[in-house]
């Protein structure tokens, strides 16, 4: 039988429809698709895609069950390597990953392993009845400092080995950017909650509104009798610009709109939370964080949305799916353009005016790509005199994030670099004994899976750390 | 979820609410907030800490009836519990080395005044409390700052209680006839803080504002509590749940923290009518 030189395609809802709904924007292959797509694979000896994985999932394995359409027996294969199937095969970045490698890939399109592995963790979702068997207990106590991709999966993979595990968050609900951060449209709440439970069923305690560094700090967990500490707390400060305007109300930072359309629910018109809706908006950035925003701000009620980058299609650093996603629901990119200010409203005749002090415009320069700069990226430079105004009521800074400053300002012996981020080695090992950490408060604003492989590093980590003792 | 032990109407729109939450209650110290949920999928709100009981494991809460939340947590009674309650958040009010202290404190704003006045007082300070409110009927917690002040002065808007006029009337008389202090420590409405900086300024007496913005998560990760402070001519963005909620009163932007303030008035207003609308028919 010939190969099909495509992969299958992902299914999803009508741009027109999608764009006033937060259903998911890809609806998953149905089972037929699912195994007609793992025949693509051509099961080669040196499996090139597992060393694209940053969990190393056994990949051609998986696939091969699901030809055999033995589909709980794919699942038992991803779940030894990840503990967020479900999540990855939604949000990883695939074709730059395990695909990129894909030795099908060479001559036609790779397979489409992520489409694959979303759809054998949905099926186990819906199918599985059974719970994981809780690991006998191996006596000791680690603690997990953060909830978010990093923290679940070295919590996950540590209880696997019978690890005692308990991970502090400090929000309400556990999951941290992926209840917070990621829209429910790319990736339901459902389904992280889902995945929270069944860490729970593995013994995973789970503990919320604890702020480590405030309620408790790494000294007191130590002292509490955990024997490791795992820090995956996460990015912190939202980036501004520092042009001027950036105080006037309808200027949010984008984990401030996402925290309010996602965790506390604004997306629901009957939740109780603020968020200004409709009207203009301008996203500035061009990350997967700004293409989150930019979508939510339409699916809110936003007449007209722009994405405002200072580069070119070529730079924009979000994943193409999600740009192609974006285009197609109506965003509009406004590239090689910078903003210089934000403008507001005032009445000079009358302070009280309840207009005084919004949103109004903002002011942008052209840009064009001059010299590459160190990392060999074209450096952006503003055309004299070329400022224009964009009419819009709310501006939403999508331009990266600061680490916290609470666990590095209350554990003694703690190394962070420059930037604020802890200073690990290549173990994730981190200058104070028995600490160690990975994600984003490690690397700054990085993605969902390479703080899951950081997160599975250091329970490696931690378990020979333990286990030596 | 969080217990409700006690509760206690201070004036008909203040509300006092001790809830067992031990870690917090261990930690929390003057100057610091917490911030809670009523229920699952409500707003989060930040509400500064009135006072703790590490041994009980309480934490006192002091809170005004102004919105949807407020008003629904009043509709708690102790052993009822709510479903959240998260901190100490913030950095605690710098009292070290302070000897002579003027408190200044404005409605609602005198319950978070209050235990830093007990701190200082037991600290062996001289605390000068200066507290205002529109009438009579809404003091609160008169009792307690006497007990920890040295030089007590009640105001009122209307003159029903105390002397009638503003807090800084008696501060500016304190100042101009020679009394220093290290700090004036000011609490209450962001147009009151504004107008005790002006009252000190020409005097040159350090001010520690508390601010108490928009907030979300508290821990530094939305930036929606930020501010401007205004250092050598430059505007500096600060976020008052990880830098704050203190700052030094010569250098914040008042104007527009008010103006941050009101972003969401007419949705407030909305969700506020709709809450009691919601109680009057059941």
């Amino acid at each position: 039988m010939a190969i099909q030189p495509k992969k299958h395609e992902m299914p999803t809802q009508d741009p027109k429809v999608r764009a006033h709904n937060f259903n998911e924007v890809a609806t998953g292959y149905s089972y037929a698709v699912a195994v007609e797509e793992a025949s693509r694979c051509l099961n080669c000896k040196n499996r090139p895609c597992v060393s694209g994985c940053p969990v190393n999932i056994s990949i051609p394995d998986f696939i091969a069950k699901i030809k055999d359409e033995d589909m709980e027996g794919a699942y038992q294969i991803i779940s030894k390597s990840s503990s967020l199937p479900a999540v990855c095969g939604r949000v990883c970045p695939q074709e730059t990953q395990c695909e990129s490698k894909c030795t099908l890939g060479v001559k036609f399109e790779p397979v489409g392993i992520g489409r694959l592995e979303r759809f054998v963790a949905d099926y186990h979702n819906s199918n599985a009845t059974e719970q994981p068997a809780k690991p006998t207990a191996n006596g000791h106590r680690v603690a997990v400092v953060g909830s978010g991709p990093s923290g679940l999966t070295c919590a996950g993979d540590l209880a696997k080995k019978g690890y005692s595990v308990s991970v502090f968050e400090a929000l309400h609900t556990a999951g941290g950017v992926l209840v917070y951060g990621i829209p429910e449209f790319r990736l339901p709440k459902s389904i992280v909650a889902k995945e929270v439970s069944t860490l729970e069923a593995l013994g995973v305690d789970i503990q919320t509104n604890v702020v480590i560094g405030k309620t408790l700090t790494v000294d007191e967990l130590f002292d509490m009798g955990y024997e490791a500490v795992f820090i995956g707390s996460g990015a912190g400060l939202p980036n501004f610009m520092n042009i001027p305007g950036e105080s006037l109300k309808g200027v949010y930072s984008a984990n401030e709109f996402l925290t309010r359309s996602n965790l506390m629910k604004a997306y629901n018109p009957d939740s109780p939370t603020p968020i200004m809706r409709g009207g203009n908006v301008a996203v500035v950035g061009g990350g997967n964080v700004a293409m989150d925003a930019a979508r939510t701000a339409l699916r809110l009620g936003a007449e007209h949305v722009y994405i405002v980058y200072r580069r070119s299609m070529n730079e924009l650093p979000a994943r193409r799916e999600e740009v192609e996603h974006a285009q197609e629901e109506g965003i509009d990119f406004r590239l090689l353009t910078n903003p210089v200010e934000i403008e507001g409203f005032t009445n000079p005749d009358d302070p009280r005016d309840p207009r005084n002090g919004f949103v109004t415009g903002i002011r942008c320069i052209r840009m064009e790509l001059g010299e590459p700069d160190a990392k060999g990226r074209r450096r952006p430079v503003p055309v004299e005199g070329s400022d224009f105004v964009l009419p819009v009521d709310v501006v939403i800074m999508a331009i990266g994030t600061s680490p916290n400053p609470l666990i590095k300002n209350t554990t003694a012996g703690l190394d962070v670099n420059d930037h604020g981020g802890i200073i690990v080695n290549e173990d994730g090992i981190t200058s104070r004994e028995g600490v160690f950490a990975g994600g984003d408060a490690v690397t700054g604003a990085a993605t969902v899976i390479s703080a899951m492989g950081a997160g599975k590093l250091a329970a490696k980590s931690i378990d020979e750390y333990l286990s030596a003792k | 979820m969080y217990p409700i032990i006690r509760k206690k109407a201070l004036n008909p729109t203040v509300t006092q609410m001790e809830i067992l939450s031990p870690l917090v209650a261990k930690k929390a110290l003057p100057g610091q907030f917490i911030i809670l949920r009523v229920t699952p999928d409500g707003e989060r709100i930040p509400l500064t800490v009135a006072g703790t009981d590490p041994v009980e494991g309480t934490v006192k809460i002091i809170f005004q009836i102004v919105g949807s939340t407020t008003f629904l947590l009043n509709q708690k009674e102790a052993g009822d519990s709510i479903a959240d309650f998260v901190g100490p958040l913030g950095v605690p009010t710098h009292l070290d080395g302070l000897r002579k202290v003027c408190i200044v404190g404005g409605g609602v704003g005198c319950a978070i005044a209050l235990p830093i006045a007990q701190e200082l007082h037991r600290l062996g300070a001289s605390v000068t409390t200066i507290v205002g409110f529109r009438t009579r009927d809404l003091v609160i917690l008169e009792d307690e700052f006497k007990a920890c002040s040295d030089f007590f002065h009640m105001m009122t808007d209307d003159g029903t209680y105390g002397r009638k006029g503003n807090v800084t009337v008696p501060l500016k008389e304190l100042l101009e006839s020679g009394n220093t202090f290290d700090m004036i420590i000011t609490i209450g409405p962001l147009i009151m803080m504004k107008f005790v900086v002006a009252t000190a300024r020409p005097f040159g007496t350090p001010v520690t504002v508390s601010m108490n913005p928009i907030m979300i998560d508290g821990t530094g990760m939305c930036g929606g509590c930020r501010l401007s402070l205004l250092r050598d001519g430059k505007r500096i963005t600060k976020f008052a749940c990880v830098d704050g909620p203190d700052f030094n009163g010569y250098e914040v932007d008042f104007d527009e923290a008010m103006s941050r303030g009101r972003a969401y008035v007419d949705f407030e207003r909305h969700a506020y009518e709709q809450t009691c609308n919601l109680f009057k028919k059941a």
